[in-house]
């Protein structure tokens, strides 16, 4: 635009996008339509603000070739491989606003396929952990302002949630904790030294898929029981085991922060369930609270949503017309590696990169419908590709932070993409226009005998 | 729309069973109307139901599904024509609570108990719920803003907080939890009494309770304050109901209704030093009811079978949770409450359980005045609500009393008086526990009645109240009330003979109160401080945005009148 | 093996078909010692083998991690080592998996060619 000034202004108060901290005090300097700076952002942060090469529109393969057409194609397409299919899986949800997965739990129903979200790579086993134990827990306001002893347990916030420590957890201040970092202790359980682990004040490297009885080992401590405790456990002498106990016994606000470490090795569900077992026993003699590290910054909306509209969290299978949740057969990883579906869309995650290879081929096999801002390996496996606006730069909607909070993210730029909740809104208009009729499109799927 | 000939019970009109025609017109109750007509010849009418308190929508809620997967597979109903799938028991997923409330023929509820900064969420369920309407009572009684003021004495601060605390959360009234207690929590501690300072505030619950009504008072709001007392659950804690109690006689109510309501009062009614001489001490408290006229209460029935116990209370939930050896849930909200989740289940032959059933009895039926007790579960806490039906058909059967005494841990004959009760209440007494009174006790001037200019809100029961006895028909009264044959909402017929007819999207009241310019100022400065140095989020962020409120009814209140005043 | 995040591949994570991201992904850590007795000479890389499938990596080392343990970050070279039974709990088991380690003049694949030549024939 020769000589024409481009508006230039500045937004505060930006939430990020990208992991579960859902970090509220982002500025960000734009340019006409264009984020051009972004201030207070992690490395994340910035790169997810900043923007990369998009998708420019939606694509469908036609006899083996891409080819361009419109929204109202690729959502015709779309609606009809999901119709067709009797047992399509409607996956991911992570990093799409609250607006747009009701959009999908309905969408789900209607077509009588499975709703999952990428929870079943990551936290799966922590919800299934919480089912059995329950979770104590405290919003991280509540951490920042009182706990004096940090845990990080196969977490790595350093480089998964860079912002954690400053802002609500190792180094920040609060009313409670005017010493800042000082005044506190922070203690990090890993397999390896992680760049958390070096802020750390003690450090306890584990043996590989044992914390199951390095947890139990603690359990014992705590209950007054440590005689029976072996002399090493998970490769950590008794005798600093003690110390862990002891020192999470004399805190007064203790919070426990836990990561991949404990739901992808040996035990999984099995791992959270102690961990919480362990929180909650800690309870009787101190203060103590516990949260999973959500790795994107929305997949505890969709829990939440999933939850609040079917009764379950995730894995939910409609394709008997009411809901059937049972992880271990309903997940996106059973499902796909047994060749139990025959569908899948894909929105706002990638699992071809992030399954097992083996899953990942599977959903090779079958059409693949994928909702997303940008490319990457699931694209390549897409029959139709269906371009989306960035939920919390070019639309607003509500996600909710690792602590459950809920919050509002904000709509900084126009821009020529639909966002995901009016994509999901366009294909259940063309489900409803394939079933014939609007009344016939909500009835439940006829389960094959 | 009209109704024809029903026998219509509307108690706050002094209708008490006479056959009439009711018009409905633009969701309106009128004088005359034309239309589909509906037969109720000789069948029970009412006014729908009203919840005045029941955990619906929210953070505890959803935690109480996530955490019960079992409790989701019970009531599984997959979706029809109109209706999204069902499930779930005491914890229903959004659309069945809904459903469920319009077959029992409620078609108002309210949310008990929401935590400011949490309240997106609570919003988000709430309008996921369809065809009722409904609200929020917003939480003040451990926030540190709340604290400061009552500590410094200054309500004319603390008013321009409340004030800008319900419209944060789009609240409806001043709810009030263990107070100071949700602080204490914060550290694993809890208060002792009504005198027991809160730790490091330095103020008694007793000045939080009398500070936050005489607020409620000065800024009109349309409820009262909704009080759930300190030491609840707790063997001899009906002194501490009294004590509390006492703190608001003196306080003179800004409308025609009670200065406090008290929160499901049977779970403060309990006498005795522990759980081994635990007893009833319902006779004092209805005593106190039928001498006082300032204050009302909802009765938090228990019954027998499954419940999730949710409240803002965190440390009752953590006793719970370590007596009964269950699953635990809690969650501490920054600078302002705290939460605790426990399911359990209520049985006939502990001891306990047996004398708690019977003082939800003891209370609505000893209370004189029908307009101060009103009928609750506490949902889920005591029961599910869908339970409501056998709860009034016990409060209509002394027969029916007598064989579920005859079941029970006969502790509950033993320490109780419900055995000797012979009170069996009518139907003009049902309308009001469930209909008139807690539209009242809430302030909603046009729910709970059905004079003209009402909201259109009716149900039809399938039973001719003139030609059965509830008395001894029991069954019947429990059967029909749990199927209403017609619920109409909003002048929209919404269920018939337990199918959903149509789904319309409820209103979401809540309350707007102004304060003077200085108060508000004043305020502000306080909290601007604590979102830069203590919340963990900014304070351009905190507020829940009209988008979560897509139908709402802004109730006007405050100190001054509304106009802006001319600069 | 255990895969997990690292920053770089949290920075380009949504931009995956970029070199920065395969250069992030399809790194892998070594402890010194390990590292060592591998005789990497410059430019060569580890061909990786699990049960389950078998990659060609980047080899770097972090003094971090105890000897017989290698990190990588998270995405499709990782996942070719990664198992599919989620023994009944939903979740693949990403962390803790028994590899082979040898050296290879075999480049690291790109990303395009990962995900050509499968099963179901896609572009």
């Amino acid at each position: 635009m020769n000589g024409q000034e481009m508006k230039t202004r500045t937004e505060e108060d930006v939430l990020c996008s990208f992991c579960g901290c859902l970090c509220d005090d982002l500025v960000v300097e734009i340019e006409g339509d264009n984020v051009k700076n972004v201030r207070h952002a992690c490395r994340l942060g910035a790169s997810k603000l900043m923007g990369h090469e998009r998708i420019r529109t939606p694509m469908i393969r036609k006899n083996g070739k891409r080819e361009e057409v419109s929204y109202q194609e690729a959502y015709d397409r779309a609606a009809h491989i999901l119709v067709n299919a009797k047992r399509p899986l409607l996956y991911g949800w992570a990093s799409t606003v609250c607006e747009a997965q009701k959009k999908g739990v309905l969408l789900t129903e209607m077509v009588g396929g499975i709703l999952d979200s990428t929870a079943t790579v990551c936290h799966g086993p922590s919800i299934l952990g919480i089912e059995e134990r329950g979770l104590s827990g405290a919003t991280l306001g509540q951490i920042k302002n009182r706990a004096d002893l940090i845990v990080f347990w196969g977490c790595n916030p350093a480089e998964a949630d860079p912002k954690h420590g400053l802002r609500y957890s190792t180094n920040v201040w609060g009313f409670f904790t005017p010493e800042g970092r000082k005044g506190r202790n922070v203690l990090v359980v890993d397999v390896r030294q992680t760049r958390t682990a070096k802020n750390a004040d003690k450090f306890i490297m584990i043996t590989p898929g044992s914390d199951f009885e390095v947890l139990s080992a603690l359990r014992m401590f705590v209950a007054g029981k440590g005689e029976f405790v072996p002399e090493k456990v998970g490769g950590v002498p008794r005798a600093e085991l003690f110390e862990v106990a002891d020192m999470m016994k004399a805190a007064k606000f203790g919070a426990f922060f836990f990561g991949l470490g404990i739901t992808h090795s040996r035990g999984r569900a099995k791992n959270v369930g102690n961990a919480l077992a362990l929180i909650a026993e800690l309870n009787a003699h101190t203060k103590f609270v516990v949260m999973p590290m959500r790795g994107h910054y929305n997949v505890a909306g969709i829990g939440q949503v999933a939850a609040w509209e079917t009764g379950f969290p995730m894995s939910i299978d409609f394709s008997r017309g009411t809901a059937y949740f049972n992880p271990g057969e309903t997940a996106a990883c059973d499902v796909l590696s047994r060749g139990d579906t025959d569908a899948v869309m894909v929105i706002a995650s990638d699992p071809a990169s992030n399954f097992p290879r083996g899953i990942m081929e599977n959903l090779a096999k079958v059409p693949v419908i994928q909702i997303d801002p940008y490319e990457n390996p699931t694209t390549l496996l897409a029959e139709v590709v269906i371009p989306s606006a960035i939920a919390g730069v070019e639309c607003e909607g509500t996600a909710y932070r690792m602590d459950g909070l809920a919050l509002r993210m904000k709509k900084l730029v126009n821009s020529p993409y639909p966002s995901d909740e009016e994509i999901l809104s366009g294909i259940i208009e063309s489900v409803k226009k394939l079933r014939g009729t609007e009344a016939e499109a909500n009835a439940p799927k006829e389960a094959s005998a | 729309m009209i109704i024809r000939g029903g026998i219509v019970y509307d108690p706050a009109n002094g209708i008490f069973g006479e056959e009439m025609d009711l018009c409905i017109d633009r969701g309106r109750i009128v004088e005359d109307a034309k239309g589909e007509e509906i037969d109720a010849h000789n069948l029970l009418v009412m006014a729908g139901g009203v919840d005045a308190h029941s955990h619906i929508a929210g953070a505890k809620v959803n935690t109480g599904r996530i955490m019960m997967p079992d409790d989701a597979r019970l009531g599984l109903e997959p979706a029809t024509a109109v209706c999204r799938p069902s499930t779930g028991y005491t914890v229903p997923n959004c659309y069945a609570i809904g459903y469920r409330y319009a077959r029992l023929g409620y078609t108002t509820a309210f949310e008990a108990a929401t935590p400011i900064l949490e309240s997106r969420h609570t919003h988000e369920e709430l309008e996921e719920i369809p065809i009722i309407d409904k609200g929020a009572l917003t939480l003040f009684g451990s926030n540190w803003e709340v604290m400061e003021c009552v500590r410094e004495k200054d309500l004319g601060k603390l008013a321009a907080y409340v004030s800008w605390g319900l419209r944060a959360s789009k609240g409806y009234g001043v709810k009030i939890v263990n107070p100071g207690g949700g602080e204490a929590w914060g550290f694993g501690a809890n208060v002792k009494g009504i005198y027991d300072p809160v730790p490091n505030f330095d103020v008694t619950p007793a000045e939080i309770m009398r500070s936050l009504a005489q607020v409620n008072e000065s800024l009109r709001l349309p409820h009262s304050v909704h009080v759930h007392f300190n030491n609840l659950g707790k063997p001899g804690n009906y002194t501490t109901a009294i004590e509390s109690l006492d703190l608001f006689k003196d306080i003179k109510p800004s409308q025609t209704r009670q200065v406090v309501h008290v929160a499901h009062m049977q779970f403060s009614t309990y006498g005795g030093t522990s759980w081994n001489d635990f007893k009833s001490e319902a006779p004092v408290i209805v005593d106190y009811f039928n001498k006082n006229h300032f204050c009302t209460m909802d009765i938090g029935q228990i019954l027998f079978g499954s419940a999730t116990t949710m409240t803002a209370d965190a440390p009752l939930e953590y006793g719970n949770a370590h007596l009964l050896h269950a699953k635990w849930s809690n969650n501490d909200i920054e600078l302002e409450e705290s939460s605790g989740v426990v399911p359990l289940v209520y049985l006939r032959k502990n001891p306990v359980n047996a004398i708690q059933w019977a003082i939800g009895l003891e209370l609505a039926l000893l209370t004189k005045d029908p307009w101060k007790v009103i009928l609750t579960t506490d949902h889920p806490n005591g029961s599910s609500f869908v339970n409501y039906p056998e709860v009034v058909s016990l409060l209509m059967s002394k027969v029916k009393r007598q064989e579920e005494l005859s079941n029970i841990h006969e502790l509950a004959s033993k320490r109780t008086t419900l055995p000797g009760i012979e009170k069996e209440m009518d139907w003009c007494d049902i309308a009001i526990m469930t209909r008139a009174a807690p539209a009242r006790i809430l302030g909603l001037e046009d729910k709970g009645h059905l004079g003209v200019g009402a909201d259109a809100d009716v149900t039809v029961y399938d039973l001719k109240p003139d030609e059965m006895d509830p008395s001894i028909q029991h069954d019947l009264v429990k059967k029909s009330l749990a199927t209403a044959k017609y619920t109409i909402k909003g002048g929209v017929l919404v269920s018939r003979d337990g199918e959903i007819t149509a789904t319309p999207e409820g209103r979401t009241f809540w309350v707007d109160a102004s304060v003077p310019k200085e108060d508000e100022e004043r305020m502000m400065e306080d909290l601007k401080e604590k979102f830069d140095r203590y919340y963990s989020i900014k304070l351009s962020n905190y507020m829940v945005q009209d988008a979560y409120i897509p139908n709402p009814v802004v109730i006007k209140a405050g100190a001054l009148p509304v106009e802006e005043v001319a600069p | 093996m255990i895969s997990g995040r690292t920053l770089a591949q949290g920075a380009w994570c949504e931009s995956k078909m970029c070199d920065d991201f395969t250069k992030a992904a399809s790194l892998c850590f070594l402890s010194e010692e390990d590292f060592k007795s591998l005789n990497l000479s410059g430019g060569m890389n580890v061909l990786i083998k699990s049960a389950y499938g078998r990659v060609v990596m980047v080899p770097r080392i972090d003094k971090g991690l105890p000897p017989g343990m290698i990190f990588m970050a998270m995405g499709p070279w990782a996942n070719s080592l990664v198992g599919s039974d989620t023994g009944g709990c939903g979740t693949p088991q990403f962390k803790g998996i028994e590899v082979e380690l040898e050296t290879t003049d075999e480049p690291v694949m790109d990303i395009r060619s990962m995900f050509t030549n499968l099963g179901g024939a896609k572009t």
